[in-house]
Order: structure tokens, then sequence, then C-alpha cells
């Protein structure tokens, strides 16, 4: 187990290694690294021409890729171009909000998805059946920014009608967010929408997700044989065959994770968080690179990290995966 | 062998009338004495093709016939949109600004706060949408399938390359991606949105023509066609290709709807089409400002896309059934 763990690590490193260059490839060739600075009427041709020879820009890519992969390690990531407030403190800041959202929307929707999709697998055909498939028809076909808008409209109207407040419909915490229980109680009742939001996008796949994996289960072998043993329908149901059909919506789930940072992005738009989605948006506007490459490499290594998570899981969850 | 594959053969072959119901008895010895049969007694036999049976397995499809249905309307409704909209796409009516939507004032879907009609708003569109979606859905669909094809039947390096290639460009969210070439390649039309999308999105169907490809490279047709003496490209095209249409075109018309989505995500975040080209997606952005007391200019242009995906999804579905040989033909 633990030379497996060991090999799937060594494994990530050169994935690690390709895709820090083709980010650092792909943007710095598809756009300007000075483009944020030329069209910035402060930047004199003096401060352009010395921001060239320190971030090494007349040189090829190869050796660009060199001196930008020992800043980030060195001095991670530097400074970008517009200020000198460091990349890496302003990410540092954003990541843990981040991290709350999808995390939370994360274990919602697993809960929540592979319930339904159990149920709709175990009744299959009825009318739960079909409600959930209808839901999650329309969960893949809707915008996730206009979901989050008209729930922006529903709360910000519901609030205006009858002044109470349940959910903060813009921003990360109050003007006051207090201290102790009061800052995460206001902490939570901010991000609360934009994680059901969050949660939507994923319940269609989680949800269509386990019923298939699970209607694929019951018709094996083993669970006819548990039948036969004279097991009750819950016995069978839940210890024999949602165990394993579990064992791909956990694959599912770590691979996903890409697809709810994108949720983030739109998201934290809408409802002014000060996440990681802000963060790139903002700086694509400015058209700065670097703190996008910097921003793309931490999300890189995040779903890498969270695709060895989910071939170790696999690894443990399913007897017949061999570690050598 | 099940009786699928004796039924796919027999299908093959013309059948008659009474040909057809033994086909469904899953009969095949018989269907094909019922066939020779209807010839000897010189009755006139019926020549079904698999697309024949493709087209009878996807009417009978109620959900993806409707959705068809409402889709072409919606789309042609577009296309149509500089004839068709009651007013221009920047026209103003001074008299009903910020109207709620009505039926009795002639503003179904409501005016903005400078009195612009959003019903013909989301018609000019839908119809930029529209053609961003099949400029997509066809460069997307020609180079994943040349690129599949090529990796699928050659092997070896060129499926290394690609495998590697589209395992790396999936380690980052797609948004990212797009939002990043958009961003960066600076601001333009809706053409250059096209093309940024279909360069991201080709690699899917690249990686299902490969598996298709590395499997009926084992057929023994194609031994046959090698023996027999046909060349690389001719075996690819006359042989394999057919053979793999229908995950593509299953492909194709779902990266439709993908297409229409992303292309709204970029227009609303303000990296996708440019004002004053009307896209659905910066339309939904417009009405964000004052949402709160003007919810149609969101919720309309929302429902639009909602509606339009759901319908390409069911489509899809559809097709997806009914280009699969080994479903029955329920007659």
């Amino acid at each position: 187990m633990l030379t497996y763990i060991a090999r799937r690590l060594l494994y990530s490193i050169p994935v690690l290694i390709a895709t820090s260059f083709l980010i650092f490839a792909g943007v710095s060739l598809i756009g300007d690294p000075l483009g944020g600075l030329k069209v910035n009427p402060l930047a004199s041709q003096e401060t352009i021409d010395h921001i060239r020879a320190e971030k090494h820009l007349s040189d090829p890519i190869p050796v660009q890729y060199g001196y930008w992969v020992r800043d980030a390690v060195l001095h991670k990531f530097g400074t970008p171009l517009l200020s000198q407030q460091p990349i890496w403190d302003d990410l540092k800041r954003v990541i843990p909000h981040t991290l709350t959202l999808v995390i939370a929307a994360e274990l919602i929707s697993l809960l929540i998805g592979v319930s339904i999709g159990i149920y709709s697998a175990i009744r299959q055909y009825s009318v739960f059946d079909y409600t959930a498939t209808t839901f999650s028809f329309l969960g893949f076909a809707m915008p996730v920014f206009w979901l989050a808008l008209m729930m922006q409209i529903a709360f910000t109207n519901l609030f205006l009608a009858w002044h109470v407040r349940i959910f903060y419909t813009s921003g990360l915490s109050s003007v006051d967010p207090g201290t102790g229980f009061h800052w995460v109680l206001d902490r939570a009742q901010h991000l609360a929408i934009p994680i059901m939001v969050l949660c939507v996008l994923n319940l269609a796949v989680y949800s269509r997700f386990m019923r298939a994996s699970l209607l694929e289960v019951v018709n094996t072998d083993y669970v006819r044989t548990a039948r036969a043993k004279g097991l009750t329908e819950q016995k069978v149901t839940l210890k024999h065959a949602v165990r394993n059909a579990l064992i791909p919506v956990v694959t599912l789930a770590a691979l996903n994770f890409g697809a709810l940072i994108g949720g983030a992005i739109v998201t934290e738009q809408i409802f002014q968080l000060d996440g990681m989605g802000n963060y790139f948006i903002q700086n694509l506007f400015n058209q700065d690179i670097y703190p996008i490459m910097a921003w793309l490499m931490v999300v890189a290594i995040a779903v890498i990290l969270f695709n060895l998570i989910a071939d170790i899981l696999y690894g443990v969850l399913d007897p017949r995966v061999r570690y050598d | 062998m099940t009786d699928h594959s004796l039924e796919r053969d027999t299908s093959l072959a013309a059948v008659g009338g009474g040909g057809a119901a033994a086909v469904e008895a899953g009969a095949g010895a018989y269907a094909y004495d019922a066939t020779q049969q209807a010839y000897e007694s010189g009755l006139e036999v019926e020549v079904r093709s698999q697309w024949y049976y493709a087209r009878k397995r996807f009417v009978r499809h109620r959900l993806a016939v409707a959705s068809l249905i409402i889709l072409v309307v919606i789309l042609m409704a577009g296309f149509l949109a500089p004839w068709i909209a009651p007013y221009g796409f920047e026209g103003y009516d001074v008299n009903h600004l910020e109207q709620a939507p009505t039926l009795a004032g002639g503003h179904i879907f409501g005016t903005d706060l400078l009195g612009r009609d959003y019903f013909s708003r989301v018609l000019y569109g839908i119809r930029t949408s529209e053609r961003v979606a099949f400029i997509v859905m066809l460069l997307a669909t020609v180079i994943g399938t040349a690129i599949g094809m090529v990796a699928g039947y050659y092997s070896r390096w060129a499926d290394n390359l690609l495998m590697r290639f589209t395992d790396l460009i999936l380690t980052l969210p797609a948004l990212a991606v797009l939002l990043v070439a958009a961003a960066l390649m600076g601001k333009g039309d809706q053409y250059r949105v096209a093309i940024i999308l279909s360069l991201l999105l080709w690699t899917t169907l690249a990686r299902i023509v490969r598996g298709q490809f590395l499997s009926l490279r084992e057929k023994e047709y194609v031994d046959a066609a090698k023996a027999a003496g046909a060349g690389d490209l001719r075996i690819m095209f006359r042989h394999m290709l057919p053979n793999s249409v229908g995950p593509i075109v299953v492909f194709a018309t779902l990266t439709l709807g993908v297409a229409i989505l992303l292309e709204a995500y970029l227009s609303f975040l303000g990296f996708g089409v440019q004002p004053p080209t009307p896209a659905l997606g910066k339309l939904i952005a417009d009405g964000q400002d004052v949402s709160s007391n003007d919810w149609w200019l969101v919720t309309f242009p929302g429902l639009t896309i909602v509606l339009i995906v759901l319908c390409i999804n069911f489509v899809g579905d559809g097709l997806r059934d009914a280009l699969d040989p080994t479903q029955r033909v329920r007659a």
C-alpha cells in the first residue's frame, strides 16, 4: 500500500512539471506579458524596459520558464506587474474563502446527491425517480450564473418584503461580524446561497451517476447471492450493493473539483465574495499574466492532489485494485 | 451470441412485410426464410437500411421528437430575428421604460431602463449564440474526429501524444482555460469566441473516436479490407468511420448545447462576444445591476438558454438510443 502511494506521488511529479510548462508556454504565447502595462498611461518606456529585463522577456520561452519557476519556488510567485503587493499574500487570503465554499458544497451535494441516486435506483421508474431525472436534466441545462442571479433576486426581494434577514446576498461578512459563534453564524449566512447554487450544479451529476452505478451493481451475481442467503433487502442494498456502487462516485467527486472551481469563479463574481474566482477575473481584466499563471498553478496542484487522493481511495475501497 | 446480433444481421438484409414481424420475434433464421419466400413469390421487397431503423427508433422517442420541434422553432426564430423581431436590437420605446412583462402592452419579456424591448433582444441573442454554437460544433467535430482517427488507427506515438495532451488540458478547469484564452487574445468578435471554444472542445471527441478506432481496428472486416489491398485512408474513411458515426453525431449534438452554455458564461463575465453584438449571456449581465427590481431582464434570457440546452440534451439522448444498432426496434 505504501509503495503504491509513493509511486502515485512520484508519477504526479512529471505531470506537475508538464502542466507548469504548458501553463507558462500557453499563457506567455497567447498573451502579451506587458499587455497590461502598455495600456497604462502611468508606465513610462523606462519602466517597461526595466521590467522586460527583470522578467527576462527577451529570452526564448524555455529560458523564461526557468526563471519563472525559480521565481515561483524561491519568491512564492513574486509580484504582479501592476503593483508591489506580493501575489502569494493575495492568494493566501482568498484560497481559504474559496475552499470553505467548495468543500461545503462538495460535502453537502455528495450526501444529498448519493441519497437521491440510491432512492432513484431502488425505486426505478417511480414518480420520485422521474422527478429526480427531470430535475437533473434541468440542472445540466442551467448556467450556474443564471441560477445564482435568480437566487439572489429571490432572497433580496424576500428581505425587502419581510425585513427578516435569513441569508445575505452579497459579500463574505457583515461590517461588524462579531467574534466566535457570531462570526461563524454571520459567515454561514453569507455563504449559504452561494453554497446552495454550487450544490445544484453538483446534485445533478452525483445523483445521476450514483443511480446508474447502483443499477449496474444490483444486477450482479453477488447481490443475488446475498438475497439468496436470506438477508433483508435493506442489508442487501446498503451493505452489499451501495458500498461497491460508491467506488466510482468517489473518483467522480475528486475529478469534479475542477468543475467546482469553474462554478466558484462565476458564483463569487455574483455574490461579491473575496475568493479565488474574484481574484482571477480581476487579474484577467488587468491583463496581468503573472498572478494568472500563479492562480492556474495553484488550481492545477489542487486538481492533481485531488486525483491522487481519488486514486488512493480507490485502492482502499476496491480490493480488486492491485498495488504492484 | 445474443439475439441482438442475430437481429442486427437480419435487419441488414432486405426484409418484406412478413419478414419484419419475424425480426421482431428475434428469430433470425425464420426471417431469412420469409425474405426468400417474398423474393420467390415475386412480392415487392422494401429495402431497409440502418438509417431507416435509426429514424424509426428516434421517432419512437416522443420527448426527443417534441424537443427537436421546439428547438427548430427557437433556432429559426433566432435565425429570422431581423425580420420577425417586433423592435430592433437597439430600438427604443420611450413610452415604456423599465416595463414589466405584459401581454397587452406588446412587450412580452418587458423592457429595460432605456425602453429596449427584451423579446427582440433575446431573439437577436439567440441568433448570435446559435451561430457561435454551429461553428463550434462543426470545427470541434472535424478536428476531434480527424485527430481521434489518427490516434486510434496509427496508435503508438500519435496516440500517446494525444492522450497525454488531453490529460494535461483536463487538469485545469475548462472555464478557467477558456477565460484565459479569451481574455489574453484581446477583444474580438463572435467568430473568435467560436474558435477558442472549438480549440478546447475537440478533445472529448478525439478520445471517443480514438476508442472506437482502437476496437474497430481489430475487426475482421478491416483485416479483409487490408487483405484486399485497400489503403489506410480508404480503410479509415470507407470502413471504420461509417461504423463510428453514431457517437460522433451524438457528440456533435451535445456540443451544440455545451457551446451555448460556455459562450453564455464567457459573455456574462465580459470576455465573450463583445457589445454591440447581442448575446444571451451579455443580456443577463446587463440586467444584473438592476436585477432586484427588474427581475425579468435576468429571467427571460436565462430561461431561453435553459430551454435551448434542455431541448438539445433531449435530442442528443434520443439520438444516442436511435443510433445504437444493438437497440431493438419496437414496431
